[in-house]
């Protein structure tokens, strides 16, 4: 396998996930700000955050510039249109490798994505337009698991997914824990309970956290199922474990594995249910500095690292 | 409704289906006939199986949009294929083995002793003004003699029912992965009929190609690392570079994945590490394959490709210098060559070709501009010609010109009338004009592929067959009439 091809193949997968997450997430605001009191929904202004451009984004915060920032906008590198090209441009570099079927489906999925924006952009039409980016995103990772060979191509594959969901997750865990109500509202327990829940909801995990977990949804358990668990697919410790498990099917895996335990390390110590917000703020920072890390190991002893070696030798 | 021949009657064409009088020739019988018995609304439904089945195989041609993205443009297809008789065929085969066996002996023999040149066959100048000359080759001897590993030789056919190659294409051509898919198409379309007829298969290709290029390996071993070298997704002919290597089963690198170490072989990165490669089937113009050597901007080529490639390390096909034999005044000598190393005559003919380097020759070409089709000597692609007939006083002029002011670069040839077939337009038919570019593979043994591929100029009237000016593509059925 060549470097450069496992490289494509790793951001090809991230590049799904996160317009699959994205896609997610935007679902479960849009439903939220519906149960909200009027004149109470900073959150479309969260949704700018958890991508990470809450300094570069220049728009305001209303509904629809947030949604075409997210959703359609070329020139924003995080949103589902820009994620969906990228997977694509990568995909094309490795047509030789992916199965046929997949490269076809990520490209009538950039196409829909890209004609479709006057739908995603209505208010009735944008929830059939995300379910429908859900649907074929999860319709590539089917026709991948079943059709590709599960040999090292697959293994950075399922490395950059895991690794992906892990950093969404962390994002949202950290924009998400800061409080949506004032403390002078009347009705926060309510509503206390609704945003926790449409935490869980974000990463699909309201279901499987009741199955689980069996308590009602309290901040506590919350973070606890979405940071600890090791059966709930999008929790941090089962990415972690999930990427664990990849890496050591490598050759030459010493490097990243290191930096997969110092992230363990990292998780097991903080007694996360106490954290207060600020503190949990700065937990889920180092979290996210440990994930880079990892993937720079990756980047290191497989796609980009031997190249500099070799060429120097 | 549907097609009646009785109303396609073009005399002033030659048809390749179809005589003059409106009557199927012999070895389009049985297509014609099945093809008469389709109802309009049957024609349609066949085209748009057609269309859906090139959709969902993703045979596409690389264009830019305006966006500055690239994407990929579906391949034009027209339903009816182009169809020529086995026995006639073989002529055509054994002519093109032929001309290729005299090409690469010719090639070599430049970068070697140069005898054609020492016995006055062939003229010195034209090497010393040639583009494609290479004197970093000077020397080398690649296995089996062959330089032009792959060549890609178009052939037309005029109103006299004559077969002419028109040129060779021995640096990079392409195309065969239009001429395997287009088969593939066919036989999701027309799959009733492919019981009924005898027609030659042509999947083929891609395992003669793959023993071909594994037998010029330099190391003797079971398993030769073999890659084909494209120059990314930004080139034209992408999706045949990543066709290819799909059907070998081998790696599709780019010049960034391969590195020529301190022994002078060529390796390329893999997350294992290092791993030596035997045998590059480049898709990389000559000039972009090494910085150290040709382009030094290049960032498509591999430093220290050649000194590897000379060092006997690795094997390039085609070899690096083989395009010295596309210059379409070599062309012209190709029958000479023929002469001269296989003591044959050839079976092909040329096209009749006045080379503006001889007095006599250039004389002649600048009283007739109106008649002849003038081309560069160096240009591929149809870049840069005058086509006479076509032409305002004012392009004349310019040409006038340009042969003067450099009559090596120029020849000329009489304007050809191209064979037609049958085309499917807004549910008629049609004759649109074709030609056929068949693929010559040589290492240890030639092979060449059973028919080409048939590009058709969907506009009317048009002599231009190129994908990006309005060509589209038949399937070729060489039908076995014996069997």
């Amino acid at each position: 396998m060549l470097s450069r091809v496992a490289g494509n193949i790793y951001w090809m997968a991230r590049y799904l996930e996160r317009a699959e997450d994205l896609a997610r997430l935007i679902n479960v605001n849009a439903n939220l700000v519906l149960d909200l009191p009027k004149g109470l929904s900073p959150i479309w202004g969260q949704l700018v955050a958890i991508t990470g451009a809450a300094e570069s984004y220049q728009g305001d915060y209303e509904e629809r510039s947030v949604l075409k920032f997210l959703i359609s906008d070329k020139d924003s590198p995080t949103s589902i249109l820009s994620s969906l090209a990228y997977a694509r441009e990568n995909a094309r570099t490795i047509r030789d490798v992916i199965p046929r079927e997949v490269w076809e489906t990520i490209n009538t999925t950039y196409l829909y994505a890209k004609e479709q924006t006057s739908l995603a952009l209505s208010k009735r039409g944008r929830y059939h337009f995300l379910q429908e980016i859900i649907t074929q995103c999860q319709t590539i990772t089917g026709i991948l698991a079943g059709t590709m060979n599960h040999d090292a191509g697959y293994t950075f594959l399922k490395v950059g997914r895991s690794l992906e969901r892990a950093d969404m997750t962390s994002r949202i865990i950290d924009t998400r824990s800061a409080n949506l109500i004032p403390d002078a509202t009347t009705t926060k327990a309510t509503y206390d309970n609704l945003q926790w829940m449409s935490v869980l909801k974000s990463l699909t995990g309201y279901q499987m956290y009741r199955r689980e977990m069996q308590v009602r949804i309290q901040r506590q358990e919350v973070l606890r199922f979405l940071i600890y668990s090791h059966v709930f697919p999008r929790a941090l410790a089962h990415c972690v474990n999930q990427v664990e498990f990849c890496v050591r099917a490598l050759p030459d895996h010493n490097a990243v594995v290191n930096e997969i335990e110092k992230l363990r390390v990292q998780l097991e110590q903080a007694d996360v249910e106490r954290l207060k917000t600020s503190t949990l703020n700065r937990f889920i920072d180092d979290l996210q500095v440990g994930l880079a890390q990892i993937h720079t190991a990756l980047d290191n002893s497989y796609f980009a690292g031997k190249l500099v070696q070799a060429q120097s030798a | 409704m549907g097609i009646d021949w009785k109303n396609y009657k073009y005399p002033e064409l030659y048809d390749e289906l179809i005589t003059d009088k409106g009557k199927p020739r012999k070895v389009a019988q049985a297509l014609a006939k099945q093809l008469a018995k389709y109802g309009d609304e049957e024609l349609e439904r066949l085209k748009a199986t057609a269309e859906l089945a090139i959709k969902e195989m993703g045979i596409s041609f690389t264009v830019y949009d305006q966006e500055g993205g690239s994407i990929d443009r579906q391949w034009p297809f027209d339903i009816i294929p182009r169809v020529i008789s086995k026995k006639e065929w073989d002529v055509v085969e054994e002519g093109l083995k032929q001309r290729v066996k005299a090409l690469n002996a010719f090639i070599s023999d430049l970068y070697g002793e140069q005898k054609i040149i020492k016995d006055g066959v062939f003229p010195a100048e034209v090497i010393k003004n040639s583009k494609n000359f290479r004197p970093q080759c000077v020397g080398m001897k690649p296995a089996f003699g062959v330089w032009a590993h792959i060549c890609g030789s178009d052939l037309v056919r005029h109103s006299d029912g004559q077969i002419y190659v028109l040129e060779d294409n021995l640096r990079v051509p392409s195309g065969v992965s239009y001429l395997l898919e287009n088969r593939q198409v066919m036989k999701r379309v027309f799959a009733d009929l492919f019981g009924d007829f005898s027609i030659t298969p042509v999947d083929d290709y891609s395992s003669q190609l793959f023993d071909m290029l594994c037998a010029l390996s330099p190391r003797k071993i079971a398993l030769p690392q073999v890659v084909v070298l494209t120059p990314g997704i930004y080139n034209s002919a992408y999706f045949e570079h990543a066709y290819l290597a799909q059907q070998m089963g081998c790696e599709l690198v780019e010049g960034t994945d391969l590195v020529v170490s301190d022994d002078d072989c060529v390796y390329m990165k893999t997350i294992y590490g290092l791993e030596r490669v035997d045998v590059i089937y480049r898709r990389v113009d000559d000039m972009f394959l090494d910085p150290e050597v040709f382009n030094s901007s290049s960032v498509l080529g591999v430093r220290g490709l050649m000194r590897a490639w000379l060092k006997g390390n690795v094997a390039l096909a085609n070899a690096p210098g083989a395009g010295v034999a596309d210059d379409k005044v070599v062309y012209a000598f190709v029958p000479d060559m023929i002469k001269y190393y296989l003591g044959e005559e050839a079976i092909l003919p040329n096209v009749p070709t006045y080379l503006c380097m001889k007095p006599d020759d250039c004389a002649y070409v600048l009283e007739h501009l109106e008649e002849l089709v003038v081309k560069p000597a160096n240009e591929s692609g149809g870049y840069g010609m005058l086509v006479g007939p076509k032409s305002t006083r004012k392009e004349r002029e310019k040409f006038a010109e340009l042969i003067k002011a450099d009559p090596r670069n120029y020849i000329a040839q009489p304007t050809l009338n191209l064979s037609t077939v049958p085309t499917l337009i807004d549910g008629e038919v049609e004759p649109r004009h074709v030609d056929m570019r068949p693929f010559i593979l040589s290492g240890e043994q030639i092979y060449v592929t059973t028919g080409g591929l048939t590009r058709v100029a969907l506009k009317k009237g048009s002599l231009v067959v190129n994908s990006s000016q309005g060509g589209g593509s038949k399937d070729t059925w060489i039908i076995d009439e014996d069997a």
